[in-house]
This record gives C-alpha cells, structure tokens and sequence, in this order.
C-alpha cells in the first residue's frame, strides 16, 4: 500500500495509497492516543465478559465474576422495599383501624399500599378505578350492601360475601318465579311496584297497587316497607338511583323471578391482615365512605 | 495555487498548499495515525496577554469563589447566591428561584448563550476560544505553572529532550503536584454549587462529606489534570465540535486574527528588507523570525492562513508586536482583520469594518427578544400556581340521590417563603358542590386550604352536581385559587356519566 502513497497537488494532503477509478484517499491522520483509546475500548469490552454474565454456554452462561443478575437485583430491590416498609407495615398491624386516619403518614403508606393491592387483586371483578360493573358494585359511590363504614368494608374484605366462610356476609333472595311462590303476572306487578319507589315511569296496564301487595308480603321483610333495604341483610336499597343488575323492567323481572346472588371471596388466608387494613382504607376513601 | 500570497513566497517559507514530492514523504511511523506533536507556548507580554490574564483572573475568580457568597431568603430557605439544590429540586440565583416545572428558563438561557457565541463569532472570530472557553482558560494557566517552574519554551524543549536526572524530577514532581492541587480545587468548587458551600467545606476538611461529592470532585480532578495539563490544543483540535460549526457560520467581514500578507510578503531579513528598500525593491514587513510560531499555543503558524486550530486568542500579535516595535516597522502585521481589508490594500483602498451587518443585528435581535420575554416572564410570574388532574376511572360517579359526582387530583404550588392559606372555588358549572377530602375549615362556601412555604399541597377535590341539572356530556369548568395577593385558575372537565 505505501509505495503508492502519494501527494495531493491541490491540498498538500498525503493519500493513503487507496485508489478507485482514479479518486484517492487523502490522510488526515488522527492522533495516535486516539487509536489507544480505542484499544482501552476493546480491554474494557473484554473485562465486561468477565465480571458481568456475558457467554451462553451449553447448560447456561457465564455469570462473571460480580455475580450479576437482573433477578437478583429485584431481589435486592424488594429486599429493599420490604425494609423501606418495615416500620410502617408494622405500626399499620399494631394501630387499630379507626385511629389509622389520625396519623396522615400512615394513612397514606396505607392508601399507597392499598391501591397496589386493589389493582392486583380486586381490579378484575370490580375494576381498576372501582367503578364496579354490572353485577358487580362501584365502590366509589356512596350506596353500600353491605354497609359503608371503615369497619363494614374491612368485614366485608375479610370474610367476603357468600363466600363460603363461616363469617361471610350471607343471604340469599328466593327465586321467586322459577320457585313457583309467585305467578308470572305478580312479579310484573311488584317490578313495576319497585321501579316507582325508585320513581321510575312504571308500564302502563301494569296494577302497580296489587304490586305493593305482593310487595309487602314478600319483600319488604329483608327490603324494607318503603324499599330502603337493609344492610345488615345485604338487602340493596330499591329507591335510589344505583342499580346494581339495571332498572328497567326486563331486569328487575329477572332478578325477581330468577334471584341474584353475586359471591365475593374471603381475603383473609389470601392477603395479610395488613394489606386488607390497607385495601379497606383505601376503598373507603375513594369517595363513598362512610 | 489560487492562494493570492503563494506566489510571492521566498524561499524560506513553506505555504500550507506547497505540494510535497512523493520521494520526500516521512517515513511516519503509521499510515493513518500521527503521534502527538508537544507544542511549547514561549511566554509573550502585550495587549491580548494582559487582556487573557484579565479575563482568566475574573473568570477563575466567579468560579472558585461564587459559592460562598450569600444571599439572604429568610429562615426557610438557602442563604447561598448560586445554588443547585437537587434533594429540593429548586435552583438559586440570587433573587432568583426555580422550580423544576420552570426549567424553561435555561432553554431562554442556551439560546442565549448560542446567540451571544454566534455574535462573537460574527464580530472577532473564535474569541470565544481565546479568551474564554475553560479549555484555554484552565490551559493557559497550566502552562503558567509549567513556566515558572520548568522556564521558557527554549529550556522546557532542551529539558525534555535532555537526560533525566534529580533536579529534572524534582521539576517534574512541583509541577505536577501543583497541576492536581488547581484540579482538585476545580473539583472541589464545582461540588460547592450543589450543596451549602461552608459546610460542605468544613465536611470535606474533615472526611465527613457525602459520598458522591469525593466522586465529583475525583471526576473534575482527573478531567481538568488531562485536559489543561495533557490535552491541552487537542481538545480544540479533535475534540471540539465548536471549530467546525464555526466554520459553517463566519463569514468574509468577522474580524479573525490575520497575518497581513499584503503588507507582510515578500517576507525576508532585517538586513536583506533594507536592502531591497534602499534600491526601491519591494519588501515585506516579515522578517520570518517565527516568534508567532513560538508563542501559538496551538503550535500552527498564522501566516498560511485562517485554521481550524486556530483559538483567536492574539498572542501572535503581541509577538509580533514586540519585534516590529524592535526593528522599527509599524505594527499589528498580524491584526484582527480579514481578507476584504486585504484586497482592498492591495488595491489601494481604505480598511473598511462592518460591525452592523444582517447577521450581526439579527444575533443581537434574538439575544434582546429572548432576554426581553425572560425578564418579563420572570418579573410577572405568578407566585401561587394550580393544575388539575381529572380521574380518569371512573370519571363519573352516579350517586344514590341521582347526584353526579366527578374526582379531581388538585395540586396547589406555593413560590413564596412564607405559608399562604388559599380560598378554593370551581365556575362554570352551576349548583355544584365543592368537597375537598379531608379539609373542612370553610370561609364563605370556599374551602380554605393551606399550603406550606415553598411548597405544594396535593388535594383530592369532589365536584357533585344534584340530580336533574341539564348538563351536556362534558362541561368546561373552571378551578380558582386566591389569596389577598395573588390568584390563579386551572381548566378541566365536568364529565356524566
């Protein structure tokens, strides 16, 4: 190559000695610690396949000499966090739930805590903003089952509902149609009824007055003489404007005949006592509770 | 040869476009990388010196001791005039303070500092590079310490071709040793900008400084050591792109140091010139004594032209200068010029400067527009600040009574040192009603909401419209904060369901 080397006329320049149909290369050198930079790269490069995991091999890969892993740095992180969490999660078992609010460090660890959870466990029946789905209760607003208090939520959290477990919240509405208790024509008559406690517009042919009868004789012991509900019973309050399955008349003839009775699991054994405090706090704030 | 002053060359110079014969050719010791040429800068006195020890003095003056001065902000905040506070995310500059969302004010900066680098470069060339750039500054004072200690080019050159021997090391551990005691200082105050500065000293002096503050101040150590003591023009040469954009950007009328050619060529000897003058010959002013060579820091020679390695930092006038004053010929052969004034000599004519020109005025425009909207941003910025977030699920909620309720995330900032209790209200749409979670001290229907000093304070704010308002799906609303001094208003949604 360097018998070739030659000179540019025009800058002064030396050429490389390459040559392509005639146009040629001219050196601009660089500076030579530049070149030994660029072999600090490679030497730098090779430590890297050292100290860090770098070669697959037949049964695995070399795991160089710091021991890294990205597994393990998660479990670091997390051995972290958990240690972050200590104190706190410790002083969210001891302090009793009505006096978590007092301290607002500590009610919002657990809020922070409880949203994680919701999102992991609750989110998919009951929606990751809560705002529930048919069948399944918004928990933003103010209308409860099962009742609205920190305590009430925590019950319900704790042992669910027709869960199974001993102290679930527990009830079942009667089958009114496919039980035979009522005739066709009387659970038309009590959903009509039941959509003017709510002060929907009721079908016109409709004896809504035979309704308040059937109504009195069947419902109103778990609903209420004037369909408030009760919540020791899980009995949805009929008059106001949340509905649970839908208000129009198709629906609630479907309950009426058929009965709901959606299950809510037991979390305790499931999640620690700690995070269902935290859930509880955390649903109880979302707007609704009381 | 389209080099106008070529032609005119005796024997004695080598223009840069003299072309070498292939049979002439170095044997160099690789095709493509040239080793490190050492330049030593030979000590000049003059105008453009005492201007660079000026400058130098000042600017490694605000550097090393901008951090201890203190300003005064009350009990709650830094007294420290220029600080980077990252735990709190703020930023210091005298009466200044900025909050991170505000960072917009260094983009007005850069744009700045771009523009005042552009005008620079339309007005005097690289001056930049001369007189400024820490690069110079910090070399220029490297080589200061290398004089005194090692002497002038010729001594520093025949020392380091010369054997080794004690003297010579002992030399060469003074030097070095007081080249890392500047880098560590260099070190040491920059870490003083990111914490309160008599403290972070009075922990560095006894071990007790943060971790990552020995880290820095190792980082600046090592960076300013290699490149004022090592790197030194290379950094200008290979490493700055700023030599390259300048080239795109100057053009014929910036005042670049010149070697006047035109009075300059033919360059030859003392004696030879009086000479030739005595039989009404031409001579140049030049008597080729390379003393602009010597004191280049750069190691180029000005007289084959503009160079990208060039910094415009003037100490070949000074050189030059000297002699012309010595052997009786007018100075400033070397000059801030250009290549029209030079034509225009040739040709007889007047020096003609143009400072004002499209480019100049339009740099100078931009520098005045942005400084202008800063300041005015800066002097009527709002002290009280709100955003709204709206929930996004759900992002209405029916409630029993049929009421509407939709969810904020309100967050209310604070740029006063003091704690200011703000009124909240919402408009736009009628009837509603207002809940901020966890607050209930209320003045006339509005919550009324403190924030802390230097704060902000994030809130969770319920809107519920009662059953029956005609709304339309999504509703314009409003969210306004106010105290006695200030207000201030955020845009969002009322969304049904």
């Amino acid at each position: 190559m360097a018998e070739h080397r030659d000179v540019d006329a025009v800058s002064g320049t030396v050429t490389t000695g390459h040559e392509w149909d005639g146009i040629k290369e001219l050196n601009t050198p660089l500076p030579r610690w530049w070149v030994w930079l660029f072999y600090a790269t490679i030497v730098w490069g090779i430590g890297y396949w050292i100290v860090y995991p770098a070669w697959p091999t037949f049964t695995g890969y070399t795991t160089g000499l710091f021991g890294y892993s990205t597994r393990g740095q998660v479990e670091a992180d997390l051995a972290d966090l958990k240690k972050v969490r200590g104190d706190k999660a410790g002083t969210l078992a001891a302090v009793p739930l009505a006096d978590i609010a007092k301290d607002p460090a500590l009610r919002t660890f657990a809020i922070a805590q409880g949203k994680a959870a919701f999102g992991d466990n609750c989110a998919p029946c009951h929606g990751s903003g809560a705002a529930g789905a048919k069948g399944y209760p918004n928990l933003n607003d103010d209308d409860w089952l099962w009742g609205g208090t920190l305590a009430e939520i925590h019950q319900t959290i704790e042992f669910g509902a027709r869960s199974g477990h001993k102290q679930a919240r527990d009830s079942l509405m009667p089958a009114f149609g496919r039980d035979g208790i009522l005739k066709r024509d009387e659970v038309v008559a009590v959903a009509n009824h039941v959509r003017a406690l709510a002060g929907l517009p009721t079908r016109r042919g409709v004896d809504v007055d035979a309704g308040r009868k059937v109504y009195a004789e069947n419902c109103a012991l778990c609903h209420g003489d004037s369909g408030k509900g009760n919540k020791e019973l899980g009995a949805p309050n009929l008059t106001d404007a949340i509905w649970l399955y839908g208000s129009d008349e198709a629906t609630i003839i479907d309950v009426i005949a058929n009965s709901r009775a959606s299950v809510m699991p037991a979390w305790s054994g499931r999640l620690d006592p700690v995070t269902i405090k935290s859930l509880a706090i955390y649903v109880h704030t979302l707007g609704g509770g009381n | 040869m389209s080099t106008p002053w070529a032609v005119a060359t005796s024997d004695g110079a080598v223009p840069m476009t003299k072309p070498i014969k292939p049979a002439d050719l170095a044997p160099v010791d690789g095709p493509l990388y040239a080793p490190h040429k050492k330049v030593y800068p030979q000590s000049v006195a003059g105008t453009f010196r005492n201007i660079k020890w000026a400058l130098m003095a000042g600017c490694l003056g605000i550097y090393y001791l901008l951090p201890f001065v203190r300003w005064d902000r009350g009990p709650d905040a830094p007294n420290q005039a220029v600080l980077v506070d990252f735990p709190n995310s703020r930023f210091y500059f005298f009466f200044i303070e900025i909050w991170p969302q505000e960072v917009y004010y260094f983009t007005g900066l850069l744009i700045i500092a771009a523009m005042v680098l552009f005008l620079m470069n339309a007005i005097g060339g690289r001056i930049w590079c001369g007189y400024l750039c820490p690069q110079t500054v910090w070399t220029d004072l490297f080589y200061a310490v290398e004089r005194l200690i090692e002497g002038d080019r010729r001594e520093r050159m025949k020392k380091d071709a010369g054997e080794f021997r004690l003297p010579r090391a002992l030399e060469l551990v003074a030097k070095h040793t007081i080249w890392l005691m500047i880098a560590w200082w260099t070190g040491g105050a920059w870490v003083l900008y990111f914490a309160d500065a008599p403290t972070l000293v009075k922990q560095l002096a006894t071990g007790e400084a943060p971790f990552v503050a020995y880290v820095w101040i190792a980082i600046l150590t090592f960076t300013t050591y290699t490149l004022a003591g090592f790197m030194r023009e290379q950094v200008c040469v290979y490493m700055c792109p700023w030599p390259r954009i300048q080239a795109a950007l100057t053009d014929e009328w910036a005042l670049n140091v010149t070697y006047r050619h035109d009075r300059g060529e033919p360059r030859t000897s003392v004696k030879k010139a009086e000479e030739l003058r005595l039989k009404g010959l031409p001579a140049g002013d030049c008597i080729d004594c390379a003393q602009c060579v010597a004191v280049c820091p750069t190691g180029i020679d000005i007289r084959n032209g503009a160079q990208l390695e060039c910094i415009m930092c003037g100490l070949c006038i000074d050189a030059c200068d000297n002699v012309m004053a010595k052997v009786g010929r007018p100075t400033r052969l070397i000059a801030y010029d250009n290549e029209i004034n030079i034509h225009r000599r040739q040709e007889g004519k007047d020096n003609v400067y143009r400072l004002v020109r499209p480019r100049t005025v339009i740099y100078a425009a931009i520098i005045a527009v942005v400084g202008g909207v800063m300041l005015y941003a800066l002097a009527t910025r709002s002290f009280l600040d709100i955003s709204v977030l709206h929930d996004r699920n759900p992002l209405a909620v029916t409630l029993s009574d049929g009421s509407v309720r939709n969810g904020y995330t309100v967050r209310l900032l604070n740029k006063r040192n003091t704690q200011r209790s703000v009124t909240l209200d919402v408009a736009g749409v009628s009837n509603a009603m207002l809940h901020v979670v966890g607050t209930d001290t209320v003045v006339e229907g509005q919550p009324l909401i403190a924030v802390g000093p230097d704060q902000t304070a994030e809130l969770r704010v319920l809107v519920t419209v009662p059953p029956g308002s005609k709304l339309a799906k999504s509703t314009s609303l409003t969210f306004r904060i106010a105290d006695a001094a200030e207000s201030a208003r955020a845009q969002d949604h009322f969304i049904l369901p």
